[in-house]
């Protein structure tokens, strides 16, 4: 992102302003994906800290062949491993049940129970302000790789190459990760806004 | 050999196997062949249309969630590292 480009440059200047300005734009998807791999807030914050003290002190050495967030998401991620409990990611993608219900189709596998209606109520603000709300709890609530993939995919906007790179996974098994998160999470607004009036 | 109305028939897909393909058609991982089969269900499925369009909402509104902003109190903690690095000659990893 060309933000960050000259952010990072500013920095590398001696720039306090433009540390803080980086810290502004990142802290939160940070300390999001920090959480999916340590047991508690306070040593997420601290993975974050110390993510970004490895950026200070790194920064000399950024060729920038990535991009600024690439390389700040991967460094975020060795921490949160070296810091976390959890054991380098192996086959199980966590959470391996059906996109939809089974119980929602019938016997010829065509839809008995078919989706609500609720993406019109979208235009309105003030709902998608309240449904943005829930869909960041529906994150929340998602198996942890599930979570890590949905964060950087489609809250923060990284492409899926981008994101295998960050999360070291391969496409195939971003994708299934992706499936799984985004169909929770269409399950969870069906839920909360298809009996909407 | 087997009629070809007879094969594609046989190679129809139900809802169920529909929602499953979800993310392979909207990340352009479906062959063309399974992508056809997959618009052909649709065109015939409002419900799976529905679906689709809900799976699309759901990915445009997780990209409206803004971060949160930092407290004031985190700000100078920030602060506080950044000065505390260059205080030690912004010191750098070998």
């Amino acid at each position: 992102m060309d933000d960050d480009a000259e952010l990072t440059q500013r920095l590398r200047a001696g720039d306090e302003q433009a540390f803080t300005a980086l810290v502004r734009r990142y802290h939160d998807p940070m300390l999001r994906l920090a959480c999916s791999f340590v047991p508690s807030l306070a040593v997420a914050e601290e993975v974050v800290q110390d993510t970004w003290m490895g950026v200070l002190r790194g920064l000399s050495g950024f060729e920038g062949r990535s991009s600024f967030r690439t390389w700040l998401f991967r460094i975020l991620v060795n921490r949160a491993r070296t810091a976390g409990a959890r054991e380098r990611r192996s086959a199980a993608v966590g959470g391996s049940g059906p996109a939809v219900d089974g119980a929602r189709f019938g016997s010829t596998g065509s839809w008995s129970a078919p989706p609500e209606h609720w993406t019109e109520a979208i235009d309105d603000r003030l709902q998608a302000g309240k449904l943005a709300d829930r869909i960041r709890s529906a994150i929340g609530e998602l198996p942890p790789r599930q979570r890590e993939v949905i964060t950087l995919r489609d809250v923060e906007g990284m492409s899926s190459s981008e994101v295998c790179l960050v999360l070291d996974i391969s496409e195939g098994n971003q994708r299934v990760l992706l499936h799984r998160g985004r169909s929770r999470v269409r399950q969870v607004l069906e839920t909360e806004f298809g009996r909407l009036p | 050999m087997r009629p070809l109305t007879l094969r594609l028939r046989r190679r129809e897909l139900v809802c169920q196997q529909a929602v499953e393909l979800v993310t392979d058609y909207l990340e352009g991982a479906l062959s063309r062949s399974a992508r056809r089969r997959f618009e052909a269900h649709l065109a015939a499925c409002p419900h799976c249309t529905e679906y689709l369009a809900q799976m699309r909402a759901t990915i445009e509104l997780a990209g409206r969630i803004t971060p949160e902003d930092l407290t004031p109190q985190m700000q100078d903690e920030f602060i506080a590292l950044y000065r505390q690095w260059q205080a030690g000659g912004g010191d750098q990893d070998q």
